[in-house]
């Protein structure tokens, strides 16, 4: 079991959870959590369906009501309007769908939703985020008509709109909350979702992923924290969280770590998975 | 660039509109140039109904004298007018073409932002059970002002029928909106069946007031199923026209919401909605000016599906320029259908509510039928 110590400070460069409840309904999900996220570097949120992931996200975007305390920039997420919020976060939901037929122009241009800018400069901006997901040229085709991969990197165009600039001149960090992002992508796609959020972080900007493919956590997180049945299991760096015995511990699941010469390591099932038994307990 | 050569408001540029925009997926050009064709479409639509009748009127002549006349500056017609033409126009066709074009806009726009809200195409004030809430508030009105609600009636005067109806409206629309939302998300399926249920419920009260209702009341209550423009004069204008209007300027401060809520309630949330009162601002809008309009005209049906869903195949779902296009677009058929309804059968005269049935059902099921491959309904 990994331990850090969470300082007291209060920084407007991190993200602080400390003894956070969340409920869904009335039912408890999250339960006395804290960990503390720093901007410029990207937490990857893992652990079993059910763990509370979802649910501890929706606490930290100002989603869901908790108690305890969840502080961005330094202020509690809880007394933010969600103006303020929406300068200060962008949330990429797992999968979206839209109620009319926009262009994709439009749903991109909905992350500048908030700002006041001219005609020319929204079109451009709006150009620009098409371009890092991919998608140029793309402004005119209805987003209903696009597969569930171009659809989720339009929405994330769409949030990259509202929080373009990581780090703001004189203003804290953004952030960004990623739920599940490539789930719904190939494997191409999902490492250029994840290497842009990565670039995100490393411009300065805060980025926190709930994610369920370990080997990309491997391959971007810098810190992951692992839950299970609504606690924390573990919290840190990567290399010291990824250990086949944490992760089999995790996910009630025999995992083994296969090593590579001056690459990321890769998780598969112990033995490939062929000597598990099907019913697990 | 080529932008210095060509000017950036020129409403019929062609190849403006069509090449340089539509690859950029900007549709607000195009969405101006809609707004642009319908105000002279409705201003046309509102001179060709005065002119049309049984009589036949000069309009042209006239319309420079009207001013004046709403100034209280003119006894009579003025000079050079013939008596029975002024009032044929003044006192009949003309209040009923403001009225037609108020329902009209009333009607679309409170169709558009319900679609909006409910985040379905298919959502209408009159077929989730809105309009029957307020017809039967007004009814109780029609029948019972000058009895068990004469106090009420008094104190309110001219307006208490538009007010009955809006509170009857806004309880239906409150009470669909608690049936058919559970933790945020609304099933649009329980809507309509709820709407379905509300309906009966008061139409069976509304049916109970024709045993205590005289004739003239009776005529009246008929009048509310089929809905008519027909017996509009200045009296109802007047009664009407604070609501709509309000609400017509009052919905352009949504659109940004109503955009933003085709995402979903908690993606608006996050790029900085304030979901709830745009909710309940909505709801009270839509309710208000539901009720004004069922209180002049009755159960008009389909105005508020076939009119946004029209603009919104052609210029796009931004409810930025779908409101104010829907307002105008509803307003244009709205008078056209009404002038449809007294030739058509003249001397008598059809009530509109049967044209707009007419044309709106079929429309309905079309998109009904296109929709059914999408999830959701």
């Amino acid at each position: 079991m990994l331990h850090q110590s969470i300082t007291a400070a209060v920084s407007a460069s991190a993200l602080m959870v400390e003894g956070a409840n969340v409920s869904a309904g009335k039912v408890p999900i999250v339960r006395d959590l804290s960990f503390r996220a720093e901007a410029g570097r990207m937490l990857a949120i893992i652990g079993p369906s059910g763990s509370g992931k979802t649910t501890l996200m929706r606490a930290m975007t100002g989603e869901a009501a908790y108690s305890g305390s969840v502080l961005l920039a330094g202020q509690e997420v809880a007394g933010l309007g969600p103006e303020a919020l929406a300068s200060l976060r962008g949330v990429l939901p797992q999968a979206s769908q839209i109620s009319f037929p926009l262009n994709v122009s439009e749903v991109v241009g909905l992350g500048l939703t908030g700002e006041r800018r001219g005609r020319r400069q929204r079109h451009q901006r709006i150009a620009e985020a098409l371009l890092r997901v991919g998608l140029a040229g793309f402004e005119s085709r209805v987003y209903q008509d696009l597969s569930g991969g171009e659809q989720q990197r339009v929405q994330l165009a769409r949030v990259l709109c509202q929080v373009w600039e990581p780090l703001p001149l004189g203003g804290s960090p953004r952030w960004l909350f990623l739920d599940e992002p490539v789930s719904s992508l190939d494997i191409r796609h999902q490492v250029q979702i994840m290497r842009l959020a990565q670039d995100y972080a490393r411009r300065g900007g805060g980025v926190v992923a709930v994610m369920h493919d370990l080997n990309l956590t491997t391959a971007f997180a810098d810190e992951v924290l692992v839950m299970r049945g609504g606690n924390r299991l573990a919290f840190g760096q990567r290399d010291a969280v990824m250990t086949a015995e944490l992760l089999s511990e995790a996910y009630d699941f025999p995992l083994e770590i296969l090593e590579r010469e001056g690459a990321r390591s890769v998780i598969v099932p112990a033995g490939g998975g062929t000597g598990t038994p099907w019913l697990l307990n | 660039m080529s932008d210095l050569t060509i000017p950036e408001r020129t409403f019929l540029s062609l190849k403006w509109l069509g090449l340089r925009q539509a690859k950029q997926g900007n549709r607000e050009p195009l969405a101006r140039a809609v707004i642009g064709v319908l105000v002279a479409a409705t201003l046309a639509t509102m001179l060709a109904s005065l002119a049309t009748g049984p009589i036949a009127v000069p309009v042209p002549e006239l319309v420079p004298h009207m001013p004046a006349y709403f100034l209280s500056a003119l006894e009579g017609a003025p000079e050079g007018v013939a008596l029975r033409d002024w009032i044929v126009v003044m006192e009949i066709r003309l209040p009923r073409v403001v009225l037609g074009a108020l329902v009209g806009a009333a009607l679309a726009v409170s169709g558009a932002v319900m679609q909006g809200l409910f985040r379905n195409p298919l959502a209408d004030p009159g077929i989730i059970g809105v309009s029957a809430g307020a017809g039967l508030g007004a009814a109780l009105f029609i029948v019972l002002g000058n009895a068990a609600l004469a106090p009420l009636m008094a104190l309110f005067g001219i307006y208490a029928v538009p007010l009955a109806a809006f509170a009857g409206g806004l309880i239906a629309t409150l009470m669909l909106y608690r049936i058919g939302t559970r933790s945020g998300i609304t099933s649009v399926a329980t809507l309509l069946l709820a709407g379905i249920a509300l309906g009966a419920l008061t139409g069976a009260m509304t049916g109970l007031l024709v045993y205590v209702a005289d004739d003239q009341q009776l005529r009246d209550l008929q009048f509310w199923g089929l809905g008519s423009l027909a017996g509009s004069n200045w009296d109802k204008v007047q009664s009407a026209a604070p609501i709509i209007i309000a609400m017509l300027f009052g919905v352009p401060f949504l659109a940004r919401g109503l955009n933003a809520l085709t995402l979903g309630e908690a993606a608006a949330a996050h790029i900085g909605i304030r979901v709830q009162r745009l909710k309940n601002i909505s709801i009270l809008l839509v309710a208000a000016a539901t009720g004004a309009s069922v209180a002049v005209s009755g159960g008009i049906g389909f105005v508020g599906i076939v009119v946004p869903h029209l603009l919104r195949l052609t210029m796009g779902p931004d409810h930025r320029y779908l409101l104010p296009a829907s307002a105008l677009l509803g307003a244009c058929l709205l008078i056209a259908a009404d002038t449809l309804a007294r030739t058509i059968v003249a001397p008598a005269e059809m009530p509109i509510g049967i044209i707009t049935a007419f044309a709106g059902a079929p429309f309905f099921l079309w998109i009904l039928l296109r929709r059914r491959g999408l999830t959701g309904l």
